[in-house]
């Protein structure tokens, strides 16, 4: 290293205390084990929201939030601004595969039980975090103003309407009136890239800290047993790199072969295109909502369905403290069960939304 | 009560007035203003001839999407297009004869009652008068 690069570096480091950071990552551990690859999902979820920020923030130069020219700007930057579809591409690709990514997280610590005493809360804002992120990519797929995104909110609003005494202000809220209109995409402009980023900070800060400090967790299985650990730095976090850049090819892969579609613009006077359906992630909801029977004894059905989806989040979220056993460092195959079991129902019913369109 | 009571009360109510005056305008901004608009009874939803039998038109009713049918069998039928299940725009399918919403493929027959699917309640239906070269949308009373 020439002696300039060493003084710089050296006035940074009597400035910054970098030296400092680094030897903490040294000697932060994480532990190794049969079951560590899932450890690499959290990094990844990280890995692909700095995509969304960066090509987020890239986007906004070109697009229009407004009724009148959201579709335009958005066929001007796929067909005349140079390599406009493939930011567009990798911001809509990675976001889905980020959503995937959250769901693999989630349901990877849930069956380690990374949830138990102490990490409670980091389960919890991890919770806040998937439901933030769902947000995201709800008010993402309004603003291109095609009719496909349209029917989506109108349906995806109206659920929200449909919830117990706060559903009707709560749309109101959301749409910015009782329906549709040329204020809603503001508002869900305003949504996407500012409130919903802003909590997304605070609880991704308080998700990211609460890791650092507790440490990852490990399986109930190995509690007893010596794990090896590995130091964060470097052996954890190049392979961590490993893993961001795998997912790299495959947006790439994805975007040159799959460029992301514009489809028609949304005209709120025409009948819904046939075939119509949300993202994938909502898909499972949405055949739900599809098959459940119009009256469930003197219930609405849809509104019987939305309550249960509702319960079952907030149990969801409230699972490290009904798990006993595993809070006692005890093995608890019951909600392995009913894990495996809301897993396999997400996964049926998302494949039924594909294969049996006219179910 | 004595004086520090008096003025650790008085302070902290100040506080908290201050804090609901800065935010009472900033939670009035962002909740949405109501919008006046003139609730229309009529409208004319097509030209006599512009539809052909066993097709359909979906016409703009206010702020709602209405659906007019002209049946298989000459008849003109209208009705709300809004779906009662999750609001989505119903559209007519000629081959089955039935108007369809293809969100959670809810169905109606020619009257606006459910035939299949979750949707809760049948679809609004309104007057369709002809007059001279229009055809004339109301709603019921």
């Amino acid at each position: 290293m020439n002696k300039f690069l060493k003084e710089a570096l050296a006035y940074i480091d009597d400035r910054f205390k970098l030296s400092a950071l680094l030897e903490l990552a040294k000697e932060k551990k994480v532990p190794e084990h049969k079951h560590s690859i899932w450890y690499y999902f959290g990094g990844i979820c990280l890995f692909l929201f700095v995509i969304q920020v960066i090509t987020g923030i890239l986007l906004l130069l070109y697009y229009s939030p407004s009724v009148d020219s959201a579709y335009e700007s958005v066929q001007t930057l796929m067909s005349r601004v140079k390599f406009g579809w493939l930011i567009r591409s990798v911001h809509s690709w990675s976001a889905n595969i980020l959503i995937g990514a959250i769901f693999i997280h989630m349901f990877s610590a849930f069956f380690l039980r990374a949830y138990r005493k102490p990490r409670e809360f980091t389960w919890i804002s991890g919770f806040f975090l998937l439901l933030i992120f769902l947000a995201f990519g709800f008010s993402g797929y309004l603003l291109p103003w095609n009719e496909l995104s349209f029917f989506a909110t109108r349906v995806g609003t109206d659920i929200a309407g449909t919830v117990p005494l706060i559903g009707h202000a709560l749309k109101n809220f959301i749409l910015g009136g009782p329906e549709i209109s040329d204020i809603t995409l503001p508002r869900f402009f305003w949504f996407h890239i500012a409130i919903l980023p802003l909590f997304t900070v605070v609880i991704l800060g308080v998700h990211i800290i609460l890791v650092q400090v507790l440490g990852m967790s490990k399986p109930i299985s190995l509690s007893d047993n010596k794990v090896r650990e590995v130091p964060f730095f470097p052996n954890f976090i190049l392979k961590d790199m490993l893993g961001w850049l795998l997912i790299l090819v495959l947006i790439g892969v994805l975007c040159v072969f799959l460029p992301w579609e514009i489809g028609q613009k949304a005209d709120p006077f025409a009948g819904t295109p046939l075939g119509i359906k949300p993202e994938w992630y909502f898909t499972f909801m949405f055949t739900t909502l599809k098959i459940v029977p119009s009256h469930i004894l003197f219930i609405e059905g849809e509104v019987l369905a939305i309550l249960g989806f509702m319960v079952g989040g907030l149990l969801w979220m409230l699972v490290p403290f009904l798990d006993k056993k595993a809070s006692k460092e005890k093995k608890s195959p019951f909600y392995t069960w009913i894990g495996a079991f809301i897993l396999l129902y997400i996964i049926v019913f998302t494949a039924l939304t594909y294969l049996v369109p006219d179910i | 009560m004595n004086r520090r009571n008096f003025i650790n009360i008085f302070l902290g109510s100040s506080l908290v007035g201050t804090i609901v005056s800065f935010l009472y305008p900033v939670v009035r901004y962002i909740l949405p203003a109501k919008r006046i608009e003139a609730s229309i009874k009529k409208v004319t939803a097509a030209r006599l001839g512009e539809l052909a039998p066993n097709s359909y038109k979906i016409f703009k009713f206010g702020t709602a999407p209405g659906i007019l049918i002209h049946t298989q069998t000459g008849e003109l039928r209208a009705f709300s297009a809004v779906c009662t299940h999750l609001t989505c725009n119903v559209l007519y399918e000629s081959e089955t004869e039935t108007i369809l919403c293809p969100c959670h493929n809810g169905r109606f027959d020619l009257s606006g009652n459910v035939i299949s699917g979750p949707p809760p309640a049948p679809l609004e239906s309104y007057n369709v008068e002809i007059s001279g070269e229009e055809i004339i949308v109301s709603r019921k009373t």
